[in-house]
């Protein structure tokens, strides 16, 4: 009998996270889970958070409060030597690829081999050329990144993050700027590592097409708070007016007082303007 | 609350900025502390913690902040030593002391000019370089795909080329060594029509140990300098591009004036 993701454990818990840059809040006590073999999508317009959130989740920013579970574990209780250990149980493919430009793809997928293990050279090669075969870029180790088109770079970012077979994947945008077959086939690819690999993924995205094509459960974040948590049919019959906006992609434009908008444009405290 | 929405005077403005200043500098120096902690841990315990520093790396460094460097060097130590032993003949010729020019030049080479001159080259070459792959690599999410990936950004990035730094500026100011009182040599047998063999000799009896020594001392100084400096500038980084430029101009001026700084304090502790 198979478990459905819902039925299973969580690997991921995040409970009441709070941070702010400045006295500016961020993220307002946001809870979410996610279970094992469970593809969620965490998505919001600009400015929403989705991406502090991301950070959040895997350790490269502390909150003001609140707790992240990863696998059970604290991880804002850790040690730097307990994270450094944790993370290669974990593989992040970021936006942009952050492939290291003074190496060859080859080099880039294999660092986290090199460093972590004490395979032979041989054998990691054989690894290497392994994921390049399921990310579809067999035959492109030797070249350097900058040799890369975006969509092949964001392909060899998911093979370096995957490269020791983690338990969770953390994607940040994998389709921004992509074009739409592309960007098809990198949702085809998460589902593929998901189902082969057996990975909790959490995938950071503002393309909706993208997110109803893999998400198992979708997170709506707007202005530092959660919208809804839901299966994708569950957020496309919300009767959230914020969640149809960005589902519609319907821009409402913010209804300012008068003398609010006029101290906003002249820099003068409100309260002196109207008493001017 | 004790501070007000608005704008201050123009003269608070600036008091408030000069303690910006003040908190910033404290800040890296504090960061250039940790970073120095930091490194030598790596470099001592990175084995025990399954994280050894690599030996690739290091040497792969020493090559581009060395050898690469060394036409430059030696370009401008020869330059340096011929123009010393010019102006040196020339200010002695007044007192009829231009024989005694070797003592001059050499402890003014050794002591002095080859580790100042190498430094600021090596400040201007490498330091730049270190500041502008390191803010690259911060806009680029590459320290924290580092991070993400368990490698120590420190372990990886800065102790390689803190290493490299701390073998190699000795080793070139050794050669600047060479080179310059070369160049003076050349000048020196030339005008005061004394052989290369007596000037050597000269130059060997005048000099003492503890000189060179000085000398290779300031430059291993020089050499975690400029790699602080670059490192905490380059990982400063705000923007894009622009900020790239930026930060890696002002690794070279904070280099500049590191170097000088602990250039003027050596010499007074160990010379007054």
């Amino acid at each position: 009998m198979t478990t459905s993701p819902s039925e299973s454990k969580p690997l991921i818990e995040v409970t009441h996270l709070t941070t702010h840059y400045g006295s500016r809040q961020i993220l307002n006590g946001i809870s979410l889970t996610v279970n094992k073999g469970e593809v969620m999508v965490i998505m919001g317009g600009s400015g929403s958070g989705k991406s502090t959130l991301l950070r959040h989740l895997i350790g490269l920013e502390h909150p003001t409060g609140g707790c992240i579970k990863l696998l059970g574990q604290d991880i804002g209780n850790m040690t730097e030597h307990e994270m450094t250990q944790f993370y290669r149980k974990m593989g992040v493919a970021f936006q942009g690829g952050a492939l290291f430009s003074s190496m060859t793809v080859g080099e880039n997928i294999m660092l986290p081999l090199r460093e972590h293990t004490k395979l032979d050279q041989k054998t990691m090669e054989i690894m290497v050329r392994l994921k390049l075969e399921v990310v579809n870029l067999a035959g492109f180790e030797y070249l350097m990144p900058s040799e890369l088109s975006g969509g092949m770079l964001k392909r060899a970012a998911f093979a370096r993050a995957v490269i020791m077979d983690p338990v969770l994947l953390f994607c940040d945008e994998p389709s921004a700027g992509l074009d739409p077959v592309v960007s098809s086939s990198l949702d085809e690819l998460i589902l593929r590592l998901r189902d082969a690999l057996d990975m909790t993924i959490v995938v950071v995205t503002h393309e909706l097409e993208s997110a109803f094509r893999i998400a198992d459960r979708i997170t709506v974040l707007d202005k530092g708070d959660i919208l809804t948590i839901g299966s994708v049919d569950e957020v496309r019959a919300s009767d959230n007016k914020r969640i149809q906006d960005l589902l519609n992609r319907h821009f409402e434009e913010e209804i300012l007082d008068p003398d609010a908008y006029l101290a906003r444009l002249t820099g003068e405290p409100e309260n002196t303007l109207s008493h001017a | 609350m004790l501070t007000s929405d608005r704008p201050l005077s123009p003269l608070l403005q600036k008091v408030e900025a000069v303690g910006r200043m003040t908190t910033k500098w404290v800040d890296s120096l504090g960061f250039g502390t940790a970073l120095l902690y930091q490194s030598a841990f790596w470099l001592c315990l990175g084995g025990h913690r399954k994280q050894q520093v690599r030996l690739a790396p290091i040497v792969s460094q020493m090559m581009e902040v060395g050898i690469r460097a060394l036409p430059i060097i030696t370009l401008v130590s020869t330059t340096i030593g011929l123009m010393l032993a010019i102006q040196g003949i020339d200010a002695l010729k007044d007192f009829g002391a231009e024989h005694q020019v070797t003592f001059g030049v050499a402890l003014s080479v050794v002591r002095e000019f080859a580790p100042l001159i190498t430094g600021i080259l090596i400040a201007g070459r490498s330091g730049s370089s270190f500041a502008a792959r390191l803010s690259t690599m911060m806009i680029n999410n590459e320290v924290d795909a580092l991070r993400v990936m368990g490698i120590n950004p420190v372990r990886f990035l800065v102790v390689p080329s803190l290493v490299s730094m701390m073998i190699m500026v000795p080793s070139l100011t050794l050669w600047a060594d060479m080179v310059a009182l070369l160049g003076a040599g050349i000048y020196i047998t030339t005008d005061l029509g004394i052989s290369m063999g007596t000037y050597i000799g000269q130059t060997i009896a005048y000099l003492g140990t503890e000189d060179v020594l000085h000398g290779l001392g300031k430059s291993f100084v020089f050499g975690i300098l400029i790699t602080l400096v670059g490192v905490i500038n380059g990982s400063s980084v705000t923007g894009g591009a622009e900020g790239v430029g930026r930060v890696t101009t002002r690794a070279v001026v904070h280099s500049i004036l590191a170097i000088i700084l602990a250039d003027l304090l050596i010499v007074f502790l160990l010379t007054r």
